[in-house]
């Protein structure tokens, strides 16, 4: 049965008294209490995200606000995303890199609306902002600095009816590319909306200042289609959506190639290098990398948990699980890990040694359950 | 004789003659989930007290079930290979994991009764 773990000394975001309200079971992550489901349970709280609206605190996460002289191309000496291209009010993904090409952190970087050329938007992992943020200053000594937004909080609205929802505060947010960014005056309060989010499915990132963020929270789950979704269905929204996780699918230890994200890196950054790391990537994008990021499908209904080891059908060790579980909509286990190049088309048959027994499972293509992200009104 | 015992890792067992019904408490499958997987001992199986028995699996995680007492497994609730979530249900009822018989009946005595099981959630519930 689950430990229960002492509270003392975690960071409690500004939806803490709501979340407690609203009968969360709170837990430690990433230094912050936080809820990892609600009475509706992790299942059925997975399952509501996919077909109407999830509302999920997501203010542990970091966010900051890079300013510098030409501060894109001060940034892209430390990520392989295509920075000095976004547009005004674009968002992109991309990955904090080491010097051997290793993830430090993925984040999401935005270029504000009003096209101001020295400043952009991070969002970072709660658990990695005190890393990122070193990193980014000591780069950024004498070109530029960081600032952090302690005094915002950060909500998701995720699933096929959080435009329709949104829209009623601010219609505007309906025709929103997938991607971008805008401010607006939600409830009373100014808040910028982003068009992203980690679960597959389409939906929302509001920033708002910590003092408003109870209030549009409550304003948000006043509608029928809204519930507040825990960490627990996050995680496993995420995983039938394919996305890594930080920590898991992704550390110092993986390069963006073997994660299977070559399409965040940009075309000019293939070709001309400059970020950390460049020398092995520049490699692995021409040869292939020798191990990859591939989904899993085990055969059956027992699932495989992180650090399952993968063997052939012959028994030979090739690789580990990094994310496992039961998808909900998927109604089936499922999994992703690395795997030797060898072994990474889709239809492999490979063991999965769960609890000394062999679990057969096929090398599948990720996403588990289809994206549906807004691409535009048709 | 048909009283129920529980162990602190909040399994139970239930006689019936000679044959032992085991399965998890109420508290258990509440601390747990959504239960979306359960690993069964195979007939015949020899489990030894406060040893792994079975698995339960909820969305997020495995769960260990321990034998509240030493002997053999004789059959294993074939209803869960389809509907695990019978545990979340009925966990005293249909939601059973597995019958056996037992080795040494004496190690019944260890385990808690209705009342001393009642004491000990109000204790660990604080």
């Amino acid at each position: 049965m689950p430990d229960t773990v002492s509270t003392d000394a975690l960071h409690a975001t500004p939806l803490d008294a709501l979340h407690r309200t609203l009968g969360a079971k709170m837990v430690p992550f990433a230094g912050y209490s936080m809820p990892v489901q609600y009475p509706l349970g992790v299942l059925k709280e997975h399952l509501h995200t996919r077909a109407a609206a999830g509302l999920f605190d997501v203010s542990h996460m970091g966010q900051a606000d890079l300013v510098g002289e030409d501060i894109a191309a001060a940034v892209e000496e430390l990520v392989p995303g295509d920075i000095q291209s976004l547009k005004a009010g674009r968002i992109r993904y991309t990955q904090l890199l080491n010097e051997e090409g290793g993830i430090i952190d993925d984040l999401m970087i935005a270029k504000p609306v009003d096209d101001d050329p020295n400043r952009l938007h991070l969002v970072v992992n709660a658990a990695c902002k005190d890393k990122d943020y070193a990193v980014f200053e000591a780069h950024l000594k004498g070109r530029g600095s960081l600032e952090r937004k302690s005094q915002h909080a950060l909500l998701a609205l995720q699933g096929p009816k959080a435009a329709k929802v949104l829209a009623l505060l601010d219609p505007q947010c309906a025709t929103m590319p997938f991607m971008s960014l805008r401010p607006a005056s939600i409830a009373g309060t100014d808040v910028v909306v982003s068009r992203c989010g980690y679960t597959g499915e389409d939906g929302f990132e509001i920033s708002v200042p910590a003092v408003s963020a109870t209030k549009l929270a409550e304003t948000l789950l006043e509608h029928a289609d809204v519930e507040p979704i825990g960490l627990g269905a996050r995680d496993s929204l995420r995983l039938e959506a394919g996305l890594c996780l930080y920590g898991h699918d992704i550390d110092v230890t993986t390069s963006p190639v073997e994660a299977d994200l070559v399409w965040s890196i940009g075309k000019r950054r293939r070709l001309e290098g400059g970020f950390p790391g460049d020398a092995r990537l520049l490699i692995e994008l021409h040869e292939g990398p020798s191990r990859v990021r591939v989904g899993l499908k085990p055969i059956g209904r027992a699932p495989a948990r992180e650090g399952t080891v993968i063997e052939t059908v012959e028994g030979d060790g090739v690789g580990i699980i990094t994310s496992g579980g039961f998808g909900p909509t998927v109604e089936a286990p499922i999994a992703m890990g690395y795997v030797e190049k060898t072994y990474a088309q889709p239809g492999t048959r490979l063991h999965l040694i769960v609890r000394g027994k062999v679990l057969e499972a096929d090398v599948t293509s990720m996403p588990f359950v289809p994206q549906r992200y807004y691409r535009g009104s048709k | 004789m048909s009283d129920t015992r529980y162990t602190k890792e909040h399994e139970w067992i239930r006689m019936d003659g000679d044959i032992a019904t085991i399965g998890i408490t109420e508290y258990a499958q509440s601390q747990l989930g959504d239960i979306v997987f359960v690993e069964i001992p195979d007939n015949g199986k020899s489990v030894s007290k406060g040893r792994e028995a079975a698995v339960v699996e909820s969305v997020k995680a495995a769960s260990e079930v321990y034998a509240p007492v030493s002997g053999t497994v004789t059959e294993g609730n074939a209803v869960l290979a389809d509907a695990p979530d019978t545990v979340n249900s009925d966990p005293d009822g249909d939601g059973w994991f597995f019958k056996m018989t037992l080795s040494d009946p004496s190690e019944l005595d260890e385990l808690m009764d209705q009342a001393a099981y009642d004491s000990y959630l109000k204790e660990i519930d604080g």
